[in-house]
């Protein structure tokens, strides 16, 4: 078989899971997008194992590698998203943003403490409202 | 003991009092005043058996080396002669009186405890001064000294003038000491050591190579300690502590110390004819300027101020014609009765209830209040005219002995024409101190008009004080003048006739002429009446120093002036005529410094502050803010959407391998 196939096969798996990354909201949705683009380069690997000839079968046994701790790296991933869902009720990606800086309430330049205190203030709130509805 | 152990006791009981007074001060109130009283009578006692021991003896000498330094080493060393014994019997003398006074006059002080064991380390450091034959070791009292006393007249630091009195007490003396240290160093490296023995050893053999320039940077320093002009403004205004400090620090004691530097130094000085030129013009000034100053007072301390520095210019005098043993002799006699004066001015002021000399002159019964005060100041001021027979009278006789002497050409190494001017000053000082001393009694004691608030009796321990004090005023100079030579083994200190009869005449003559203007303008003082009686009805159980406190605080207030009120009815004005004004201000010596040093000074401050706030801390600001801004700027694309930074990381990607493929 021409090395082409699986190449462009393997582009396209791969564009598809860039685009599940970018653009799904939903984080399981996002994991499985991972796992395409992992899926890709397993195909890369297995493919040019075959056309280089490798008397070792290092792509082979790489993409081993690879599945297994893709396996691994899943698991967690869910038992992640499993928890966010039950703190808030939605595994939505672009929701989970407390990490970013929030607004600035008071007259700007009035020092950092003040607003990462206030940050971490709401932070709590928000994890205590979550865990309330859940 | 051997005499050496005594002598060595006698600086270090007061400096272990003061030790053990600030550490225990705040947790056994109960010991504070034994531990202040004790330790220095002590010491006095100890002073007066080393005294006695020593006698007329040989000078005693012992030294135990402290630090090796290279080049002159340093020694902790005792030097014991006629000199040194009987000043520090003064010392212990005035500083055991002080003390006793203090626990009364200071009573109910909340910072007595660090008053009194200020007052012990300073006497400590007198001591030093007195008994040390090492120059550097000296040099330690003497700041030791200085920085007591900038404690001490900012006792009532709450109050703005005595704040401001005390920084100006320590700023002037420390301008004379700079060069003073800068002077006792270059003496050490021309005779090759610190020991006083040395240097004089070495100044008698002609072997200091730059006489002139020692002896001119050292009287910076003794112009600065012992208030000599130009460097005298900060004794009047060092008034603003309590009378105690004035007495001890103030009159009898720190400012003698400048004086009996020279004295012991005298060798060094009278190798340079310039040297003992300048200090001739600088007492001659000093003499006559003070005795101005000091008729246009109106607070009867700084009156005692100016008087003092007056009797400092006399011995400044006397060590300029050559003759310590006559300097000497005056600081002795003058320590006790200026003393006296001090601590009889704090019972004046206590009783009358205010500083003021106007004010007292319109008090009729202050007289009959405080009679003790009334007569051992009475003997004081006359002994500070030099009347017969009280001791400042034998003592100033030798002084003008002495210039007389150095004016007729027969002193060696002191060219004639210092002799004249010491003398003629000294002749002209006196009839302006007995004009000034006999304006402060009648002011103070023989006024007329309505009694002053009644603040009590007297503490018996203030009043008995005075009395101790008075023995030596009457007595010392008459007994002492025909023994002295023996303790100072030089020439005969009694008075001469001609000198006796000129200066006694002088005084008489600046007696009557007061007393004179006083009758003349006894009818306007009755007619005008006193600005107020500056303090309200005291209750009669208030601490002395409360009342002088609240005096000096008011003055400015009522009078509108700390130095001068606007008096018709003030014999001094009238003496004064147009000088008057400048007189009551010192000759505006202050204004003057105040436009030539400290306007500059302060000028430069503001641009310092400018630079420093507008031009260097506009830098700070700047690096601080740009970073700040970009930052703001970065902040904006902090979403908290991981799917928009890793669009972005893609991008990024994209961008670099598409660069790398293009550019490789």
């Amino acid at each position: 078989m021409h090395l082409a196939y699986p190449a462009v096969l393997a582009v396209l798996l791969f564009c598809v899971g860039v685009y599940g990354v970018l653009a799904r909201r939903n984080a399981i949705l996002v994991l499985m997008s991972v796992e395409l683009m992992l899926n890709a380069v397993n195909l890369n690997l297995v493919a040019f194992d075959v056309w280089l000839r490798d008397v070792v079968h290092s792509g082979q046994a790489l993409t081993l590698f690879t599945i297994t701790i893709a396996a691994a790296e899943i698991g967690l991933g869910l038992a992640i998203v499993l928890l966010v869902y039950r703190n808030r009720g939605s595994s939505d990606v672009d929701r989970l943003t407390d990490l970013a800086e929030p607004p600035e309430h008071g007259a700007p330049g009035h020092g950092d403490g003040t607003a990462s205190g206030a940050g971490a203030a709401d932070g709590t709130a928000a994890d205590q409202n979550a865990e309330a509805t859940a | 003991m051997t005499l050496t152990a005594l002598a060595a006791l006698v600086p270090l009981l007061p400096f272990l009092g003061a030790a053990a007074g600030l550490l225990l001060g705040r947790r056994a109130p109960g010991f504070v005043r034994p531990l202040a009283v004790l330790p220095t009578a002590t010491s006095f006692v100890l002073a007066a058996v080393v005294a006695a021991r020593q006698g007329t003896g040989d000078p005693t000498d012992a030294a135990h080396k402290l630090a090796d330094t290279g080049s002159a080493p340093i020694y902790l060393a005792l030097h014991l002669d006629g000199f040194a014994v009987l000043i520090a019997v003064l010392v212990g003398l005035v500083a055991t009186c002080v003390q006793l006074y203090s626990t009364a006059y200071l009573r109910d002080d909340p910072r007595y405890p660090s008053y009194a064991a200020l007052v012990s380390l300073f006497t400590a450091a007198m001591f030093l001064v007195v008994y040390s034959g090492d120059l550097m070791v000296l040099l330690v009292g003497w700041e030791i000294m200085g920085i007591c006393s900038y404690f001490l007249v900012g006792h009532y630091w709450e109050t703005e003038t005595a704040r401001s009195a005390s920084i100006k007490a320590f700023l002037v003396t420390k301008l004379g000491d700079v060069p003073f240290l800068i002077g006792v160093f270059a003496l050490a490296a021309d005779a090759g050591t610190f020991r006083i023995n040395g240097i004089l050893t070495a100044a008698t053999h002609g072997q200091l190579h730059h006489p002139t320039v020692i002896a001119l940077l050292l009287l910076a320093g003794v112009a600065g300690k012992s208030a000599q002009f130009p460097l005298h403004t900060w004794l009047p205004d060092a008034m603003a502590g309590p009378t105690p400090v004035s007495a001890l620090i103030h009159a009898a004691t720190m400012v003698a110390a400048g004086i009996y530097l020279v004295a012991r130094l005298l060798p060094v000085f009278t190798a340079s004819a310039a040297a003992l030129a300048v200090l001739a013009a600088m007492a001659a000034v000093t003499m006559i300027g003070s005795g101005l100053a000091a008729l246009a007072q109106d607070d009867i301390k700084r009156v005692l101020a100016y008087s003092t520095i007056g009797q400092l210019g006399y011995m400044a005098a006397a060590l300029a014609v050559g003759d310590r043993d006559a300097a000497v002799f005056h600081l002795l006699s003058h320590g006790a009765f200026k003393a006296l004066l001090f601590l009889g001015a704090g019972v004046v002021i206590h009783a009358a209830g205010t500083n003021s000399l106007t004010t007292m002159s319109r008090t009729g019964s202050l007289a009959k209040r405080v009679p003790d005060a009334m007569w051992t100041m009475g003997i004081a001021l006359a002994a500070l005219a030099a009347l017969p027979p009280l001791s400042g009278f034998f003592s100033k006789e030798s002084v003008l002995r002495a210039a007389e002497h150095a004016s007729a050409g027969d002193t060696a190494h002191v060219p004639q024409a210092v002799g004249w001017t010491v003398f003629v000053a000294g002749l002209a000082a006196a009839v302006l101190t007995a004009g000034y001393a006999t304006r402060l009694f009648l002011l103070a004691f023989r006024g007329s008009g309505p009694d002053a608030p009644d603040h009590g009796r007297q503490p018996v321990v203030m009043t008995s004080v005075l009395w101790v004090l008075a023995v030596p005023t009457i007595a010392f100079g008459g007994l002492a003048y025909r023994e002295l030579p023996d303790w100072f083994g030089g020439a005969p200190l009694g008075p001469t006739l001609l000198t006796s009869v000129l200066g006694t005449g002088l005084a008489l003559v600046g007696v009557l002429i007061t007393y004179g203007a006083w009758k003349a303008v006894a009818a306007t003082r009755l007619a005008v009446p006193a600005g107020a009686v500056v303090t309200a009805e005291g209750d009669a159980d208030a601490e002395p120093a409360l009342v002088e406190a609240e005096a000096i605080a008011t003055h400015e207030e009522v009078y509108g002036d700390i130095a001068a009120a606007d008096d018709p009815g003030d014999p001094g004005r009238l003496l004064l005529g147009r000088l008057h004004r400048h007189a009551a201000h010192g000759f505006h010596l202050d204004a003057l410094y105040g436009a030539l040093f400290v306007r500059p000074v302060l000028a430069a401050a503001q641009l310092v502050r400018f630079l420093d706030r507008d031009v260097i801390e506009t830098y700070v600001r700047g690096a601080g803010g740009a970073p700040r801004l970009l930052g703001a700027a970065v902040r904006k694309a902090q979403t908290g959407n991981i799917q928009t930074y890793l669009s972005a990381l893609l991008a990024g990607a994209v961008v670099l391998a598409v660069l790398v493929a293009v550019g490789g």
